[in-house]
């Protein structure tokens, strides 16, 4: 448009060759238009590609078990009998433990570090949790398969399942031999591992809160706590709930940091310490050694049961996050 | 008597106020211990098995001396690979939704669905490209590693690029407009040239969220004991070399799995440093 409006303007005294210069690069203009388009449709394709191509992939294992798949828990490679139940209640059950550790610790980090942590201190501690969230999760995986099992299973484990010997429900819950590994040491790790990332998102969803509210509340005279009980968490909270919904998605489909300790087996078990499987353990576990059409394919299905899982958890992350950010910026613009 | 209820309330509200206040200094101690835990293990087996052989030698078979030199090769080839080509589609990706799309219905799908593919578990996306590249061809090779790799780039460069062309201001682009340059110029000349810092942080954070990468590699690379530059077929590579050797029942094999923890971590650690310098150097 700006092309042909220059072209117009000033033809009359043009020479030939500016002429071809501007029609040059009007057409290098579309040619580059084009491109970004095509670039942006390629995120598209790539997402609505995996969909489809998973499905494929999972076709012959729909086919066979049908609805049976998600509700049956057997899982037997020799026989081609396979059911994903394990896998996902393992998926789900470490997710949540992992969540209910790691939410209320890693808010209450983003609180001490906006409101109580000396000012001098704040910058350091902030950029150390960042960068810890950006550490890979084999990390993680390792050292609980090295560290933290061995240390659970000779100090902390036999000491709980002795204090916990007839009390009814504590006694299924935590009872059970001490391997060390198992379903409660992989929501450990986990938990360990998205802390960073949750106080990373809390304390950045914490800043958006205008000055001026707090300390609207502090000159009415309220302490430290209700400031950040009536103001802060009320104003933050779809941020906040986005950025946990976020830290569960990643806890969903975490892999390695889980695969080393969680002790994969397909069966479900009433305590949170013996060995399970998550559906990306089982993934990482059996693929590559799996033989036959129908194994493959039930492991894929898997995938996609997560997909599904992971796309409704960060799908409603992302609205969570949309409606803060356009609060924030109706506020303070 | 209303000064004592008074006195009673304030009692109250410095008391949970302490308590809370408490009790969250403890959450940030406590998560901090377990981080700082984690660190000085990975720092000390990491360094104890760390020597100039773990650059120069190969893998080793169960008992004897060697390296992770055909892993490093591995991973820094298709890392390489991977960012080359993931990175200018990403970079076009994030113009488009910066500059010619900014509130277009498409630009809000591609928002909507590259936050997806940023958090999605990378195993899906090995899945994908076993699905789509190894079951096809018939072999587990080191190209589906990049092209697994390649898939995890692109958002991550896709999200920086688009956040930091907002940052510049508009003032810019309506200046280099005025003097009558088309807009593929505008963007070419002018804010790609004030927003290179930051487009450079988003390939930096790139490969730092690949290089520990393991779950798609697993399921589209395998591994390989030997040194191979054969990008056709199976390679080594570091995070699939220590999740072999950390469930290896071999002691030596557990402390190069260490060695290549420490040098994973380094290297991401090193690279976020960076960005991080990069982008306060932009604010300045």
């Amino acid at each position: 448009m700006m092309a042909d409006v220059a072209i117009e303007a000033t033809s009359m005294e043009c020479s030939e060759a500016k002429i071809a210069a501007v029609k040059r690069s009007g057409a290098d203009d579309v040619r580059f238009r084009f491109l970004t388009i095509a670039a942006a449709s390629v995120v598209v394709v790539l997402f609505l590609g995996m969909m489809g191509a998973m499905t494929e992939g999972a076709w012959l294992s729909i086919r066979t078990f049908g609805a049976t798949f998600i509700t049956s828990q057997k899982w037997n490679p020799v026989t081609e009998q396979f059911g994903a139940l394990a896998s996902i209640y393992g998926t789900l059950i470490t997710s949540i433990l992992a969540m209910l550790l790691a939410v209320p610790v890693g808010i209450g980090i983003a609180i001490f570090l906006t409101e109580i942590c000396p000012r001098t201190l704040r910058r350091p501690i902030g950029i150390a949790i960042e960068l810890l969230a950006g550490i890979p999760s084999i990390v993680y995986g390792i050292w609980g398969l090295f560290v933290f099992a061995p240390f659970f299973q000779e100090h902390i484990q036999p000491w709980l399942v002795d204090a916990v010997v007839g009390i009814p429900i504590l006694e299924s819950l935590f009872g059970g031999p001490p391997y060390g590994i198992g379903i409660f040491t992989a929501s450990f790790i986990v938990s360990i591992m998205i802390l960073p990332f949750i106080s990373a998102v809390t304390r950045d969803v914490f800043d958006t809160v205008p000055g001026t509210l707090k300390e609207s509340a502090y000159a009415m005279g309220c302490t430290t706590w209700e400031v950040v009980g009536h103001v802060v968490l009320p104003f933050s909270r779809a941020g906040v709930v986005g950025g946990a919904m976020l830290a569960l998605g990643r806890a969903l489909g975490e892999t390695m940091a889980v695969t080393f300790v969680i002790g994969n087996s397909h069966r479900i078990h009433g305590s949170i310490f013996a060995p399970g499987t998550t559906i990306s353990a089982t993934i990482a576990n059996e693929f590559t050694e799996a033989v036959g059409d129908v194994y493959h394919s039930s492991l894929i299905e898997l995938g996609l049961i997560l997909f599904f899982i992971s796309f409704v958890v960060l799908a409603c992350a992302q609205i969570m996050l949309r409606i803060l950010h356009k609060r924030a910026g109706g506020v303070s613009g | 008597m209303t000064t004592t209820i008074n006195r009673r309330i304030y009692n109250g509200r410095k008391r949970s106020n302490g308590f809370f206040l408490c009790l969250s200094t403890f959450a940030a101690v406590f998560g901090l211990i377990w981080l700082a835990l984690i660190l000085y293990s990975l720092f000390y087996n990491g360094f104890s098995g760390l020597s100039l052989k773990v650059f120069t030698e190969m893998t080793p078979p169960p008992g004897q001396d060697g390296g992770l030199a055909n892993a490093i090769f591995g991973s820094v080839v298709m890392s390489l690979i991977a960012v080359t080509a993931g990175t200018p589609i990403g970079i076009m990706a994030g113009t488009y939704l910066a500059e010619y799309g900014r509130y277009s219905w498409l630009s809000d799908v591609v928002r909507f669905i590259n936050d997806i593919l940023l958090s999605a578990p990378s195993i899906l996306i090995g899945l994908f490209i076993y699905v789509i590249i190894v079951a096809t061809t018939h072999t587990f090779s080191g190209w589906a590693g990049a092209a697994a790799l390649t898939v995890i780039v692109i958002p991550v460069v896709v999200r920086t690029t688009e956040n930091m062309l907002l940052l510049v201001p508009n003032g810019l682009r309506e200046a280099a407009t005025a003097m009558g340059a088309p807009r593929a110029t505008v963007i070419k000349a002018v804010t790609w040239r004030a927003a290179r810092a930051g487009m450079l942080t988003g390939i930096l954070l790139a490969i730092a969220r690949i290089s520990g990468e393991t779950a798609p590699l697993l399921l589209t690379v395998l591994s390989n004991q030997f040194w191979s530059t054969h990008m056709g077929g199976p390679i080594a590579s570091l995070p699939v070399m220590i999740f072999n050797f950390a469930m290896s029942p071999y002691e030596d094999w557990h402390k190069l799995a260490w060695a290549g923890a420490l040098l994973i971590t380094i290297t991401v650690l090193t690279l976020s440093i960076i960005a991080r310098v990069l982008e306060s150097s932009r604010k300045n």
